[in-house]
């Protein structure tokens, strides 16, 4: 890259980077104000090809979203309702089966489960929900619940996280994804999530979950009432977490999607600010080893161009995404792998399918020319 | 020549050769793409204004035998779904347009054989004598098919549509200014040359025209690049061009069966028609076929301009993408991206600015 920054600050900022020095929350701040979006991009990426070379990951993944009855109800959520809400459902494990049957034949690497914190299920679901999957799909790694929907669990089981964490891992949970971080401020909670964990207990079971041996992803949900300087405390925080207790793989930012929320008057994130939060994530967060372009919120286009603000990951090939088309999302439900292989391709990086640990899958029995 | 001396040459304000443009598109990052278009954008508009033109794509009728395999909007003489607008119609929308505070129409439409250049007159005399509104119409095609069915030449229709009260004329039907690719995908449609004919005409009587681009079908990189530097030559003699804009093919519903350009190809393209078109004032976001989100991001990879509102727009719709921008959204994303929004006219001279 022949370029710099233009704003001053990202000089600066570009300096203390080459300096081998850690960026600090006034830096963060400064990431987020810049009007120089090239420039902070310029920098992000210098840190991606450190990072990542030219790698683009994704994978080949099924999502399984459980149940959408939810008694947090957060304002932002378009997807969770009561139980005797219209459209209220809770799979079966015999469901849960059927689900993952009908796409047997694909190979299919990673199955991310997430859910409602729904008060009517009995905590052996959860234990059983993993061992059906694991016994199901055993080739696939299961990556499931998130630090909430754990938390959840040790309390109606009567367990310590870790003694809950041990056994979910013990039954298949063999990583955990990022989701119910939103952004940890305490106003923001008492706004938007009152009833959710906070980011203490957020934090608290991803610790456990590392020590456990379990690794996880960390998301940021941004676009709505935060501040800059929200952003830039809960990536830090995030940070020092990994300082103490590494085990996150990827941080996430989800972008916004207030369709049939309680935010709905909320204009969607704009171009700027999602590829802004993706270099300043891949900037402030220097521990982790990468960063997503989620393409479900940020739309193929955007994730595309990510690649280049500091993104290494467009995640998966996802068929019937729930979360966020509930909440309004345009961009399609699935994509196909050579869709994503040639987005990746287009944008000048090597397209590289990963497992949930981001490990290269093998090419084999053809693999490579399905889908 | 090393990427190196190119990217040299554009940051001391050098011109490209064609060379020189394709090592550009072939080798330099997005990034770098960006950050050289942007440096030419500031120095074309230091004044760090974004401009838009409130108006209405008005399609006076989807009757078309040219049969462009790219397109979905155009219906065949006779098809159950064919229309032409009637002027009661054309009214219903001008009036529209003008209650939005709209300034222009775009009027654009297929090449019908039952409308002759009397039609397109009383159509602009029917618009001009009612509205006060500035009629941006008729594309090159258009032009050159007027042409052949009155046994006429370009100039005496240009004459002919501009007594009638056409102000200037829209770059469509350009695709890619090479014949080669022209024939493969829009045989029936006017050549290469004959699209730079006539505007080279009307740029000579007067009248001003903007130029685009629809890449991503079955042209080569170096034919993209062709196609920017005949607008430049052509530029560099006439000087009546006001605009540069450039946009994806969307496959959808047509019979060009390939996935479609990512947002990155779009940037590329869109930074190094900033880079390569030194002549060429303006160039345009297309927001229409990128969505809002890339077309925000466009501002800083070139473009100086997001286009129209489009109170309608029918063709790109047609081929399955219908994004939606009111006024509002486009003045919250110009300050989003940190420019100033300011409403233009067809010239591209500032109205106003939003407060």
């Amino acid at each position: 890259m022949r370029f710099q920054p233009t704003d001053p600050r990202l000089i600066e900022v570009q300096e203390k980077l080459e300096a081998g020095e850690r960026l600090d929350a006034s830096d963060g701040v400064a990431l987020f104000r810049t009007k120089d979006l090239l420039g902070l991009g310029v920098s992000a990426h210098r840190v991606r090809l450190s990072k990542n070379e030219r790698r683009a990951y994704f994978i080949y993944n099924q999502h399984l979203n459980y149940t959408n009855v939810c008694k947090n109800l957060c304002r932002f959520c378009a997807f969770g309702r009561r139980q005797d809400a219209a459209g209220a459902y809770t799979l079966s494990l015999d469901q849960v089966e059927e689900a993952l049957r009908s796409r047997q034949e694909e190979p299919i690497r990673e199955i991310h489960i997430v859910g409602g914190v729904n008060p009517d299920i009995p905590p052996e679901y959860y234990f059983d929900l993993v061992k059906k999957v694991k016994e199901v799909r055993p080739e696939a790694t299961v990556k499931a619940y998130s630090a909430v929907e754990v938390h959840h669990i040790a309390q109606i089981s009567g367990m310590s996280l870790a003694d809950t964490l041990k056994r979910l891992k013990a039954n298949g949970l063999e990583m955990m994804p990022g989701g119910g971080a939103e952004v940890f401020a305490p106003r923001i909670r008492r706004e938007l999530y009152p009833s959710k964990i906070g980011a203490e207990d957020w934090l608290e079971v991803m610790r456990q979950a590392h020590l456990a041996g379990i690794r996880t992803n960390a998301t940021m949900l941004y676009g709505h009432i935060e501040t800059v300087e929200e952003r830039v405390d809960h990536l830090l925080r995030l940070r020092r977490l990994q300082d103490e207790v590494p085990g996150f793989l990827a941080l996430v930012p989800l972008a916004f999607h207030s369709a049939n929320t309680g935010l709905a008057h909320l204009p969607p994130t704009s171009g700027y600010d999602d590829l802004k939060t993706v270099a300043a994530s891949r900037l402030l967060l220097d521990n982790f080893p990468h960063i997503k372009a989620y393409w479900v919120m940020l739309g193929l286009k955007q994730a595309q161009v990510a690649l280049s603000f500091g993104a290494d990951d467009l995640d998966g090939t996802i068929v019937e995404e729930r979360i966020t088309h509930t909440a309004g999302a345009e961009s399609p439900k699935g994509v196909s792998r050579s869709l994503l292989r040639g987005l990746i391709e287009e944008a000048g990086f090597e397209p590289v399918e990963r497992d949930a640990f981001y490990e290269p899958v093998e090419l084999r029995d053809g693999a490579h020319a399905v889908g | 020549m090393p990427l190196d001396e190119v990217v040299r040459k554009v940051m001391t304000g050098g011109r490209l050769n064609r060379e020189e443009a394709v090592l550009l598109y072939r080798d330099a990052e997005l990034l770098e793409l960006g950050c050289l278009a942007h440096a030419r954008r500031l120095v074309l508009h230091p004044e760090s204004l974004v401009t838009y033109v409130v108006d209405r794509n008005i399609n006076y009728t989807n009757v078309c035998t040219a049969g462009c395999r790219f397109c979905a909007f155009h219906r065949a003489p006779g098809s159950s779904e064919a229309y032409v607008l009637s002027h009661k119609e054309l009214a219903g929308k001008i009036q529209e347009t003008l209650d939005l505070g709209g300034t222009q129409i775009l009027l654009q439409g297929g090449l019908n054989p039952d409308l002759g250049l009397s039609d397109y007159r009383e159509m602009l005399r029917f618009i001009k004598e009612r509205f006060p509104i500035h009629v941006h119409g008729f594309s090159p095609p258009e032009i050159v098919f007027l042409a052949k069915k009155e046994d006429s030449s370009v100039e005496e229709v240009l004459r002919a549509l501009m007594e009638a009260g056409l102000g200037s004329i829209p770059g469509g039907g350009a695709e890619i200014l090479v014949d080669e690719v022209r024939r493969r995908v829009s045989p029936g449609k006017c050549s290469a040359e004959e699209w730079l004919e006539v505007m080279e005409t009307a740029h000579g009587l007067g009248l001003r025209t903007t130029a685009t681009m629809m890449f991503g079908h079955v042209e080569t990189p170096e034919q993209r690049i062709e196609h920017l530097f005949r607008i430049r030559d052509l530029q560099d003699r006439t000087g009546g061009f006001t605009a540069f804009i450039p946009w994806t093919f969307q496959p959808a519903h047509t019979r060009i069966p390939l996935a479609p350009l990512g947002g990155v190809a779009y940037l590329r393209m869109l930074a190094l028609s900033r880079i390569a078109l030194d002549n060429v004032s303006n160039v345009q976001a297309s927001w229409v076929t990128q969505g809002a989100k890339i077309g925000q991001v466009a501002l800083t990879f070139g473009a100086n301009d997001l286009g129209s509102t489009m109170i309608e727009e029918n063709v790109v719709a047609a081929a399955g993408v219908s994004f939606r921008l009111s006024e509002d959204d486009m003045i919250r994303m110009i300050r989003d991206a940190g420019f100033m929004p300011a409403r233009r006219d067809t010239f591209y001279r500032i109205l106003s600015t939003p407060v």
